[in-house]
């Protein structure tokens, strides 16, 4: 009996580990061989290290990847002050009836793709957009002003892009939380900082923990909107990545540069991970 | 139950039959935006019964997409003459093309000539061309009348006006205006690396004058015609399609040449269709379907015949932009050799990065 369960687990199980095996292993072996080629100064193929080397060595990489990083995790924190009201709302104001409507209207923009969403945004944003053409007609305006192609409107575009993925396990954890946990620190006299610090914070933890990590690496990895959104001072490390792979056609370097990315963005989670006191395991149940 | 678990399989079995059987022969083209106008490969597939599907691109994407098949995935490919001799030369992502299965006497003969020399590889050549054109200056001259030549685009009287990409050609562009000749240097990478980090350094040092680095085509041509943008870098056949539209804008050949390219059709290597392929070129070299090609999308055509069939517009346009001095100045991109794209990626990441 007990062998019986155990084939049939197999059986279950062949297609997941295929998936991985040759979608996701196999592709990333080939990557990591590819980023230690290099060609020497004759054009041979050669086993080298110089691909790492050139993050390092050149300012330009290691800025770019800073500067990606940094704005990553402001993303990730403006994500959370934007969502976390709004999931609170959702869940412990407002009436139980409306909760699950509120919340699909919350999901409603994510039906349409990122690429549509950020189109919107922009024809919003330009000189000769729809704001500046409401502000001018006000009379707000003499000049019309370019809001578009600078760092604010593409951290603006980054927030609205992964505000979801912030929204859901927010919304999933503070449901499971029992009002009565408020209603007794209340009524012995603590004070509605006290609560949200000290009740609501905690409790949440595990949510906020999976949607800072889900939307820290979305930001990382964006491509599109700092793209399109952000103008000439924009260079993100995912561009970096794909200049490499299509406008030098240096694929080694570019593979590197995608496992330094790997790398560091573990790193990072790692670090924030233990600075919180949270564990990897408890934020993804 | 048993025997509707029949019945449904061999509904299902006769379903797989028939789909197999009315499988369409198929050409999968890897082109850029407007090279397949609607009209015409409506055309083609009642013609041949070929089903023509569409996969737009540019040449560095291209490139890539059929370095990583080893040169499978299409059948019929569209790089610019330039970016095929060096490329092939490495990744081999091509396949001959036989000159006897093209109908030659379609092309203009010396532009076929030019590119069979350009895209040689041994005794072999790669390519037969579809169209050309050139780049230059896309310019309001409603706002910027005295933008005459690339360095325009370092001009502070037009700051928060000026766009263009951040590609190859705008730093071959400036390196004419300098009175530097890029494509002399293209066999020496040294001297080029020294030249264009000349190039770079001035387009940092002109980097806060820019609205934006556009992204494509369409986002150039909607900067334009919205006026944001007074003087850009980009192609002829995008200043004349806004000068339909506003008779401000037009395309301008600067003064220290405009860059001409010759775009053309070559066969990958694993193509699975090359009969396809081979008649759609001609196909598309038809006077009458070039015409309408250039026609639409105002590109200039390989096609010998179609002069006749195009609109009076087409000519105009070209009379406007281009002086007889014009026409003889304009530089046409000799073929790439290898490693020049790592120097010009690494200047143009810096131009980026700077602040």
């Amino acid at each position: 009996m007990r062998r019986e369960t155990k084939i049939g687990l197999y059986i279950f199980l062949a297609p997941v580990l295929m998936w991985l095996l040759l979608l996701i292993v196999v592709p990333h072996i080939d990557l990591f061989i590819m980023s230690l080629r290099g060609e020497d100064d004759l054009g041979e193929a050669i086993w080298t290290l110089d691909n790492y080397h050139s993050f390092f060595s050149e300012r330009i990489y290691w800025l770019t990847f800073a500067r990606t990083a940094t704005y990553a995790l402001l993303v990730t924190l403006l994500t959370f002050l934007i969502t976390f009201p709004v999931a609170f709302y959702i869940t412990k104001v407002v009436h139980r009836r409306y909760s699950a409507f509120l919340t699909i209207l919350l999901l409603m923009p994510f039906w349409v793709s990122e690429l549509v969403r950020v189109y919107g945004w922009m024809i919003l944003l330009r000189e000769s957009g729809v704001i500046n053409h409401l502000l001018l007609g006000m009379g707000l305006l003499e000049q019309p002003v370019e809001l578009l192609y600078n760092d604010v409107s593409m951290v603006m575009g980054l927030v609205y892009t992964s505000m979801l993925f912030m929204a859901v396990p927010l919304i999933s954890s503070l449901e499971g939380m029992d009002d009565n946990l408020i209603e007794a620190a209340h009524d012995l006299g603590a004070s509605k900082l006290t609560i949200f610090l000290r009740i609501v914070i905690p409790y949440a933890a595990p949510g906020i923990t999976s949607g800072a990590i889900v939307v820290f690496m979305l930001t990382l990895g964006n491509y599109l909107t700092p793209n399109l959104m952000g103008g000439k001072n924009s260079l993100w490390f995912t561009e970096q990545i794909y200049n490499q792979f299509i406008a030098s056609f240096n694929w080694n370097q570019g593979a590197a540069f995608g496992f330094l990315l790997l790398l560091l963005s573990s790193l990072i989670i790692w670090a924030g991970l233990r600075l919180s006191r949270q564990d990897l395991g408890r934020a993804l149940t | 139950m048993k025997k509707t678990v029949l019945r449904a399989s061999i509904v299902l079995l006769a379903l797989a039959a028939s789909s197999t059987s009315m499988a369409q022969e198929t050409l999968r083209l890897l082109t850029w935006t407007g090279y397949a106008p609607k009209v015409l490969v409506e055309k083609f597939e009642k013609e041949t019964g070929i089903k023509v599907e569409l996969t737009y691109s540019n040449n560095e994407e291209m490139i890539a997409k059929l370095r990583a098949t080893r040169g499978a995935g299409f059948d019929l490919a569209q790089p610019s003459q330039d970016r095929i001799s060096a490329v092939q030369a490495k990744y081999k992502i091509y396949q001959p093309m036989d000159y006897r299965k093209i109908d030659a006497s379609q092309f203009i003969s010396s532009m076929l000539t030019a590119v069979q020399d350009n895209t040689k590889v041994g005794s072999d050549s790669f390519a037969a061309p579809f169209c050309y054109g050139t780049s230059g200056l896309i310019v309001n001259k409603a706002k910027a009348r005295n933008a005459k030549d690339y360095d325009a685009l370092l001009d502070p009287k037009y700051t928060g006006r000026i766009s263009y990409r951040l590609k190859r050609p705008t730093l071959i562009a400036l390196a004419f205006s300098n009175d530097y000749d890029p494509f002399a240097s293209y066999s020496d990478p040294k001297a080029y690396k020294v030249l264009m980090e000349k190039v770079g350094d001035r387009l940092i040092s002109g980097k806060p004058l820019v609205k934006n680095y556009y992204a494509n085509g369409d986002a150039l041509l909607e900067l334009m015609r919205s006026g944001e943008v007074h003087v850009a870098l980009g192609w002829d056949n995008g200043g004349w399609k806004l000068h339909d539209e506003n008779p401000d804008i037009d395309f301008v050949a600067p003064k220290s040449g405009a860059l001409g390219w010759i775009d053309t059709f070559a066969i990958p290597a694993k193509s699975k269709n090359v009969e396809g392929a081979y008649k759609w070129i001609n196909f598309m070299l038809k006077p009458e379907n070039a015409a309408y090609f250039t026609n639409q999308e105002k590109y200039g055509t390989a096609s010998k015949g179609a002069n006749e069939f195009l609109d009076e517009s087409i000519r105009d346009n070209f009379t406007r932009s281009f002086s007889a001095a014009d026409i003889d100045n304009i530089k046409w991109y000799p073929p790439v050799p290898a490693k020049l794209e790592q120097i010009e990626g690494k200047i143009l990441d810096r131009v980026k990065a700077s602040r």
